[in-house]
């Protein structure tokens, strides 16, 4: 055993050469920011535009619309009829997909290599060509209601969690749920979908990324073609939404739900997240999550509360580095059959406070971050994962260097850093509470 | 159009190299396995696929399988089961041990730096498995936890329900996770019998990709598995199977309905079977815009997805679909599905939709070998499967090969409409139960 630990002590990789000798990074003349990752393993390609543009942007009252306009996107443009871009990528062999999150929206096509131009046209064209018609409209709202439907409310757990985060944020959009409030999405009609596009879809307000068997100088020539005719939209600004006033009471959910067979407990806290050039406070708060509940076997929570006193079955603690605005910070516990949602609690806050008193186990903590280092090395086997870490910060306020640094950030944190952050962080004002359980009339 | 690329350029490491790639070796020891020797980046991907699953499980005993596999990284040798996670991450190593009704698989996945230790360490959970009770009981309260959770799930309802009525009393009419009560009943020599039974060396296929190389990986294989019992192939009758016709609604508590509908299917290795592949692509498939979803989502917007899929089971074949609508709509999808899938059989596809499927299909093959990770599972599945190491260069001619009066003789005889079983969780309004 001493014998593998000294192992990782000599793990030596240089991975600043690894992960960042192969990445290109250029702004079009009308401020379209473009990475290009190269891997010339496999002639494959991954195209993303990503745009700095999300649910949290939305206006008042219109939840849902980044997200239903991420879904028209797929109907006719300028040059396209609706439904030929899926064609064309599949007609090329290729697979493609949109995604929206609180802070971006993202559309993407991974294909044979050669085929990167073609791509380029079809997703520059409906960056600003998009032709939306009436019944476009009604059908796809249907579809995205499906959605709701199938995503939210057929799954108690995710009815849950919007009540915990609208009960979190007291004034920033993140309490509004990304599919949208169902009155709201019913609502949502062709002059909202054309509004947000008009205000957000620009090259200005856009990055591309492009992984995989290319050349940065090939890249350049196709983007110019392609993304650099577009008009920048010089009334895009930066994104400022409304922030958090100061937190000055603790509050608590408790969800009943007849479909509920297993209950949980779950406290959430306001997290600080990276931010260009102040990234260790997130960095410190990464291993905490891991330190607290990233294991079963040996994280602090799950020896505690799972082999020790086994008064839980699952143990988890949870953190989202990456968000333009501040974060939240996650512990959940599932209780044993004969162990309440009270005791659950009590025990949990016991462990956290027994951890606070006694610090970092540093066998553990060496171990986290020789995993961090060696992560690192996995993540080189899938270049579509590299090109996410980048449109991902890209948009959400951080920049290249930011990323690139980040690996090397993670190897110097300290477990001095780690306690002064779970010291901050454990405002109980800061928080949301939550029990999720079955049917009241059968509750204890 | 899209065969502007050797599958053998892409499996290469980059290099001019084109049809070295993926290599069969036999180990001194006697084991055979593929590899794809790629030392770009300094880690190995393995996989092991034992043929013989949850399936094997006796009648009273439904899920040991799944908790046997799921105890083999709760401590093995002389380690506890904390202290077995503890040697994981020390290495920087990830194993995973999964079991369905055919097989058990294993991958791990390890730093150059570390193979030698994090192999020992996978040999000692192959061979050394500690079954502790205390980690037993761990394990199956967590189970207990997940299957409660399930029969909330209108979609794990669904399904449920489907094959139990398609399998009746074979192990593949019940979930290979087990049942409340055959959970609680196991004990640690139900364990044993499931690990004696499933981990043996002639059910064994075996792949790896990455930094190794062939020389390297023979002697290895034979100190990681010479250790287990020789066994024996595994041997399966097909069933014989009398899947029920009609409509049967679940009562859940649920905004949306859940469907899950399908008949027999067949099997992989059919002559018709690429015929069939191409059919459910064209009808329900993923990639390309299938009938159905154009018909169900596009055209009415009754569901968020839908999709069928051919599954090949060792002992049985089922053509399964599935899709989710409100309450209010399901009886509008289900009539659709209906329609669609008599549409089908009796008219069969066009020519221009056979040759966008099958333009899609082999060109989205070669973009499936993509990382070390991904390219060792699907090579110990073919092997699993019986296919040749050929296979890979010549699966794209036979998805070519099929010709438009071939895929419509297919589609008459595969789809029935008349036969179609739907199992419907929710509560739908406007649906005949039959």
């Amino acid at each position: 055993m001493f014998n593998r630990l000294f192992a990782i002590l000599c793990l030596c990789v240089p991975l600043e050469a690894l992960a960042q000798g192969k990445t290109t990074d250029f702004i079009l003349d009308n401020g379209m920011q473009v990475v290009v990752i190269e891997d010339h393993r496999a002639p494959v390609v991954v195209h993303m535009v990503w745009y700095k543009v999300g649910s949290a942007d939305e206006p008042s009252g219109k939840s849902g619309i980044a997200h239903f306009l991420e879904h028209l996107m797929f109907k006719k443009t300028k040059n396209l009829q609706a439904g030929e871009l899926a064609d064309t990528v599949a007609a090329n062999g290729g697979s493609h997909n949109a995604f929206t999150s609180l802070d971006y929206t993202g559309y993407y096509q991974r294909v044979a290599a050669d085929r990167l131009e073609l791509m380029m046209q079809m997703e520059s064209d409906r960056m600003t060509g998009l032709q939306l018609s009436p019944d476009d409209i009604a059908v796809e709202r249907n579809v995205v209601i499906e959605e709701r439907n199938q995503r939210t409310e057929s799954a108690p757990g995710a009815l849950f969690k919007e009540h915990l985060n609208a009960a979190l944020f007291l004034n920033h959009p993140y309490g509004v749920p990304i599919v949208g409030w169902m009155h709201e999405l019913e609502e949502l009609n062709y002059d909202d979908a054309m509004a947000f596009y008009k205000q957000h879809y620009a090259p200005n307000n856009a990055i591309l990324v492009v992984a995989g068997d290319v050349t940065p100088d090939d890249v350049k020539t196709l983007a110019e073609r392609y993304y650099g005719v577009l008009p920048a939209n010089r009334a895009i600004t930066p994104r400022a939404r409304r922030q958090e006033p100061p937190h000055r009471a603790a509050r608590r959910v408790i969800f009943h739900d007849e479909r509920v067979a297993q209950p949980f407990f779950t406290r959430t806290y306001l997290a600080p997240e990276r931010n260009s050039g102040n990234q260790r406070g997130a960095a410190a708060l990464v291993y905490l999550a891991q330190i607290l509940g990233g294991s079963s076997a040996t994280s602090v929570l799950g020896r505690t509360l799972q082999y020790d006193t086994k008064q839980a079955i699952y143990t988890s603690a949870q953190y989202r580095p990456m968000a333009l605005d501040p974060s939240t910070f996650s512990l959940v516990a599932v209780p044993a059959s004969d162990v309440s949602l009270q005791q659950i609690e009590d025990a949990l806050e016991a462990t956290i406070a027994n951890f606070m008193a006694d610090g970092i186990d540093i066998e553990l903590f060496e171990r986290i971050k020789s995993q961090f280092r060696a992560s690192e090395i996995y993540a080189m086997d899938n270049v579509s994962g590299i090109a996410q870490r980048y449109g991902a910060a890209l948009t959400q306020g951080l920049t290249v260097a930011d990323v690139q640094a980040w690996p090397q950030i993670l190897q110097e944190i300290t477990p001095e850093e780690v306690m002064t952050l779970a010291g901050q962080l454990f405002d109980e004002k800061a928080s949301v509470t939550g029990w999720l359980m079955g049917p009241k009339e059968q509750a204890q | 159009m899209m065969r502007i690329f050797a599958l053998g350029a892409l499996l290469g490491a980059g290099t001019v190299q084109a049809d070295v790639a993926v290599k069969s070796i036999t180990s001194p020891g006697g084991l055979s396995a593929w590899i794809l020797e790629e030392p770009a980046i300094p880690f190995t991907a393995l996989n092991l696929m034992f043929s013989g699953g949850a399936a094997l499980d006796p009648p009273d005993k439904r899920g040991a399988a799944f908790l046997m596999t799921g105890l083999l990284e709760e401590g093995a040798g002389d380690l506890d089961s904390q202290a077995f996670a503890a040697e994981i991450e020390a290495l920087s190593a990830s194993f995973s041990f999964d079991v369905s009704d055919d097989t058990l698989s294993i991958s791990a996945r390890f730093l150059t730096e570390n193979r030698t230790e994090t192999l020992a360490l996978l040999k000692t959970a192959l061979i050394q498995p500690r079954f502790d009770p205390d980690a037993i009981e761990r394990v199956r309260q967590q189970v207990l936890s997940i299957l409660a959770t399930k029969a909330q799930d209108p979609t794990d309802t669904a399904q449920r329900v489907w094959t139990e009525q398609a399998f009746g009393d074979h192990a593949y009419g019940t979930s290979y996770q087990g049942t409340e009560s055959s959970i609680a009943a196991l004990t640690p020599a139900d364990f044993l019998a499931a690990h004696q039974k499933l981990l043996v060396r002639d059910t064994l296929s075996i792949s790896a990709a990455g930094d190794i190389t062939a020389e390297d990986l023979g002697p290895i294989l034979d100190d990681l598995l010479g250790d287990l019992p020789a066994g024996s192939a595994l041997e399966t009758t097909p069933l014989q199977l009398d899947i029920p016709t009609g409509l049967t609604v679940v009562d859940m508590s649920t905004p949306q309905s859940v469907a899950i509908f399908g008949h027999a299917g067949i099997d992989r290795n059919h002559p018709d079977f690429f015929a069939a592949f191409i059919l459910n692509t064209i009808l329900g498939g993923q990639g390309i815009e299938s009938r159905l979803t154009a018909e169900v989502r596009e055209k009415r917007g009754l569901t968020y997805g839908i999709s069928t899929v051919l599954i090949s089971k060792d002992q049985a074949n089922v053509m399964l679909g599935q899709v989710a609508s409100a309450n209010d709509r399901i009886n509008a999808a289900i009539e659709v599905i209906r329609d669609e899938w008599r549409k089908l059989a009796r008219d069969g596809v066009t020519a221009e939709e056979l040759q966008a499927a099958q333009t899609y299909l082999t060109g989205a093959y070669p973009l499936r070998f993509d990382g070390n990770s991904q390219i060792s599972r699907i090579l110990v599945g073919m092997q699993r499967v019986g296919l040749g190491l050929d296979y890979i260069n010549t699966r794209n001619a036979k998805i070519n090969a099929v010709t438009l009066s071939e895929i419509n003789r297919v589609a008459a005889q595969l789809l029935k409409p008349e036969a179609l079983n739907f199992v419907v969780a929710g509560q739908p309004t406007g649906l005949k139960e039959e």
